[in-house]
């Protein structure tokens, strides 16, 4: 932080009177190990940090991202060839209409810096529980820092030290089970557990397949395969300009023309989230109700939105999709689920979501790891990859019977760039009829 | 260009390891991002990014680290770092690579044009000002936008071998969406985006045709918005250039990737309905399928003279007259597998490690003009520009979406249809490939967005493609 401090420090005396800067900072030492075939087929290390400014005079903006370097003269003199570049960029833009910016000097600070499990360990550990079993997995381990500061005295600054294991088992007729185990502090028993659980599913998929005609059928979504489903929508759907430029998937909804099921509601939580409770755009981010019992509520909204919808801002990052996104939990018993599933499909995935008709919310996407079919409450046999084909305002709307009363707290595995941060805490979700279609 | 050579090569020289082999990898990138949407210009991206890979072979066994520090000691501190992980991962390690061969060539490469200026950040605010002014005042177009987003990268290889790689290039991606929106539905139509991209200079944006694209592509989603829904059923489907290369890269690229077929995806971007043994012996298509690794058109997105573990890249065809021949698997998986494969090891910057990746892969042209092709249809559709794409993790059955769709009935071009859907099996498809274009409906396109690997890597890919035909597809459209 006191890298990011004096670079805050030089910035402040370097800007004159008439420019205004957001500087925000992004770090992160990480360890990367892939598994194939229960052993190590690829690891390293990256250590990076970079820094986002923005300058802002006269009613012009530009930002420019920097690699930082990790040498504080070198690095104090990107960030002045930086703030040199956007000087001569600025006067080449026209003014912005919707440049609005949060004037308050907010403080926020959060440190989470437990001590790492140590690489030898979790790869003795790995090693001696996957023994007997294909394993293929990604183990991302280190610390990530965020920090946010502005010319008005804003400064946010975020630390964790997390890792995130990410593995499937693979049966040698080629069907699999996808696991993962997360989190600040690595305990052996839990791991132990956590592989036990996806051992006991991997234990069904020997056996021969259930061959399945396209056609509709009731079916449990699990909450990574609910996830699947909740990511999507994400994609632009609580977007207020996506919302407005009818982007959205879910323009229906906020038009009020399609309710959801009563059972749904859905809210951004960054209080208490992983995620750092600033944006990158400066603002400090409060919990966000999106689907209040099955109708549209509020909208993601940043500042650019703001200002060109007359919303009030709520802290909304720059695409303005969620990253602490909860569902709240319905009443099925875990106990219960198979049993209230009756005959019908146990999904544990989905995989590669996308839209038929994105205005109409009508998805297609593929099962993938640990599809069951289960009779009479039942776990019979393994299914093979099936396609789907059916919209949010049916499978979570009149074809939603239960939420489960049990969430599942999914940390992201993503590391595009850099170690995401963002989360999902999930219900899975029983559906009266899911559509099939090749 | 190329400022950091010497320094580098000195500090490389200077570096104290007891690896077997060890290679550095040096990026550096800037990049701007410029929009214009709905007549208001956005505020400008800019980045300047740059890192160095160290990778060491240790007894065999090989691991990386990635450092924004290319000081020497940075340098030797990320080098430590490789070594240590090597040591670390040596009890548990997949692979035992003592008799991988090493790259030691010497090579410069240069995008086309790449001394040539681009134009200043206000001409190009300019042009794209002008061109969304160009969008007609209509209540139904509801949003539009008109971007453009060039990107240099300058990377030096070097390893202990002796290799010295040198690589400078430019990508730009112009594009130009418009969204129309009758109080019920909405439609979309787009020109480029994340279906082209080139190397080169302002040549780029000439070829792709930006200056006067906005006022068709508006009214092309007028278009949409009034036509009928695209009726359900099997047809004939003439998928032009800008689709096609969504359906070579999803159901070609991917299930060719010689690392997914030896498993190492199987926990994310998934695995191959392809087997090893299916080289030399599977009839993927038809006999008018060929399809080539191509790294020597040279604007196109992935053409180089090395990858990134510095193996020197050469035309290859991966599929002839419908016979499936190599996979695309750079030098390790080659190793690893004892097949033969293709230069198309990749990084996605410094940060993450090359790992085999699509680069040019295309379709030949064949003899058929566009209109012979429509000519032949009894039956059909023609769809153009994905818009929705979604595939098994076997890369075998899917379903993709265009924005435009016009049906074909006894050989002619009729009306305009929305959400064109369809869907089939890999395995299948191809080999229902029944006319393939000539050069006249040839084009270079390709993607900024290629996403794999754990970390994760999203890579540029291009991918060159006739118009084609392929029979009796099954054919659908949206909820109305």
């Amino acid at each position: 932080m006191n890298d990011f401090k004096a670079l805050v420090q030089w910035l402040q005396q370097a800007v004159t009177d008439n420019e205004q800067f957001h500087l925000g900072y992004a770090a992160e030492s990480s360890e990367f190990v892939r598994f194939n075939h229960a052993k190590v087929r690829q690891a390293g290390h990256v250590q990076q940090a970079s820094l986002n400014l923005k300058l802002i005079s006269d009613g012009r903006h530009a930002d420019l991202g920097i690699t930082l370097a990790g040498s504080p003269a070198l690095d104090r003199q990107r960030l002045a060839d930086g703030l040199q570049q956007l000087r001569d960029t600025l006067p080449l833009l026209p003014q912005d209409p919707y440049l609005l910016l949060n004037q308050e000097p907010w403080q926020s600070h959060n440190e989470h810096v437990r001590p790492l499990p140590d690489l030898a360990r979790v790869l003795e550990e790995i090693s001696q529980a996957a023994a007997d079993v294909d394993l293929v997995g990604f183990y991302a381990a280190g610390p990530i820092s965020r920090g946010f500061a502005s010319s008005n005295g804003a400064f946010g600054w975020h630390q964790a030290n997390s890792f995130n294991f990410d593995f499937s088992l693979f049966h040698a007729n080629g069907e699999a089970v996808k696991a993962s185990y997360a989190g600040h502090t690595w305990d052996s028993a839990e791991f132990a557990a956590r592989l036990q659980q996806a051992r006991a599913q991997w234990a069904f998929l020997g056996r021969p397949l259930h061959p399945l005609p396209p056609g509709h059928y009731r079916a449990y979504l699990a909450p990574a395969a609910l996830e699947e489903i909740i990511s999507i929508i994400t994609w632009g759907g609580f977007s207020a300009q996506a919302i407005a430029s009818k982007g959205s998937s879910l323009q229906k909804l906020y038009a009020g023309e399609q309710p959801l099921s009563p059972l749904v509601t859905v809210t951004e939580q960054i209080s208490g989230s992983l995620s750092q409770a600033f944006s990158t755009e400066g603002y400090p981010r409060g919990d966000v109700t999106l689907i209040k019992a099955g109708a549209a509520c509020d909208q993601l909204v940043n500042s650019r939105s703001a200002a060109e919808y007359g919303l009030p801002a709520n802290g909304a990052s720059s695409d303005e999709s969620p990253s602490a996104l909860q569902m709240a939990a319905g009443t099925l018993a875990q106990a219960d689920i198979l049993k209230q599933l009756g005959t019908g499909l146990y999904i544990s995935n989905l995989w590669y979501l996308n839209y038929s008709d994105l205005p109409a919310a009508r998805l297609t996407g593929m099962t993938r790891f640990a599809t069951f079919w289960v009779e009479n409450g039942e776990i019979k046999a393994p299914v093979s990859t099936m396609r789907f084909d059916d919209s949010v305002y049916s499978l979570l709307g009149s074809q939603l019977e239960a939420l489960t009363a049990e969430r599942e707290l999914l940390l992201s595995p993503s590391t595009y760039g850099q170690r995401n941060t963002a989360s999902n805490l999930l219900p899975g979700a029983l559906v009266k009829r899911l559509t099939l279609t090749l | 260009m190329f400022d950091h050579h010497a320094t580098l090569k000195q500090h490389f020289n200077a570096l104290r390891t007891t690896a077997d082999f060890f290679s550095l990898r040096y990026v550096r990138e800037s990049g701007q991002y410029l929009s214009v949407r709905k007549n208001v210009a956005e505020p400008p991206h800019l980045s300047h990014d740059e890192g160095a890979m160290l990778t060491v072979r240790l007894n065999g066994v090989q691991a990386y680290a990635a450092t924004n520090d290319i000081s020497l000691a940075g340098l030797q501190a990320a080098l430590q770092r490789a070594e240590q992980q090597a040591r670390q991962i040596k009890p548990h390690a997949l692979l035992d690579l003592h008799q991988q061969p090493v790259s030691s060539d010497v090579a410069d490469y240069l995008s086309p044009n790449f001394e040539h200026a681009f134009p200043s950040l206000s001409d190009c605010y300019q042009l794209l000002g002008d061109e969304s002014a160009a969008v007609p005042r209509d209540e139904r177009l509801v949003s539009w936008d008109v971007s453009l987003g060039l990107t240099h990268v300058e990377q030096i290889y070097l390893n202990s071998a002796g290799a010295e790689l040198r690589q400078a290039q430019r990508f730009v991606f112009p594009g130009v969406n418009v969204t129309a929106f009758d109080g019920h539905d909405s439609q979309t139509r787009t020109l480029g985006g994340s279906n082209f991209g080139q190397q080169g200079g302002f040549d780029v944006i000439s070829r792709f045709g930006l200056i006067g694209a906005a006022p068709r592509v508006a009214d092309q989603a007028l278009q949409l918005l009034l036509a009928p829904n695209t009726p359900q059923g099997p047809r004939d489907l003439l998928l032009m250039p800008d689709q096609m290369i969504l359906q070579i890269h999803e159901s070609i690229g991917h299930p060719l990737e010689l690392d997914r077929i030896l498993g190492d995806e199987r926990n994310y971007a998934g695995t191959s309905f392809v087997k090893a043994e299916d080289f030399g012996h599977l009839q993927y298509g038809s006999p008018l399928l060929n399809v080539t690794f191509d790294p020597h058109i040279p604007e196109q997105l992935a053409s180089y003279s090395h990858d990134d573990d510095g193996t020197a890249a050469s035309k290859q065809f991966l599929i002839r007259e419908g016979l499936l021949l190599k996979p695309l698997g750079g030098a390790l998986s080659q190793f690893r597998s004892g097949m033969d494969g293709v230069a198309n090891s990749r990084a996605s910057s410094w940060n993450r490690p090359p790992i085999d990746r699509m680069a040019n892969l295309n379709i030949e042209p064949g003899d058929q003009s566009l209109a012979q092709m429509i000519g032949a249809i009894e039956h059909g559709i023609l769809m153009s520009t994905n818009r929705s794409w979604s595939i098994d993790d076997a890369r075998n059955k899917f379903q993709f979406g265009c924005e435009w769709g016009q049906l074909i009935e006894k050989g002619e071009l009729k009306g305009v249809v929305k959400k064109p859907n369809y869907r089939a099996i890999s395995a299948q498809f191809w080999r229902n490939l029944s006319a393939v274009g000539d050069a006249s409906t040839f084009q270079v396109l390709g993607t900024p967005n290629c996403g794999k690997g754990e970390p994760n890597q999203v890579i540029r890919v291009g991918h060159a493609s006739p118009a084609c035909v392929f029979s009796n597809v099954d054919v659908f459209g949206g909820d109305a």
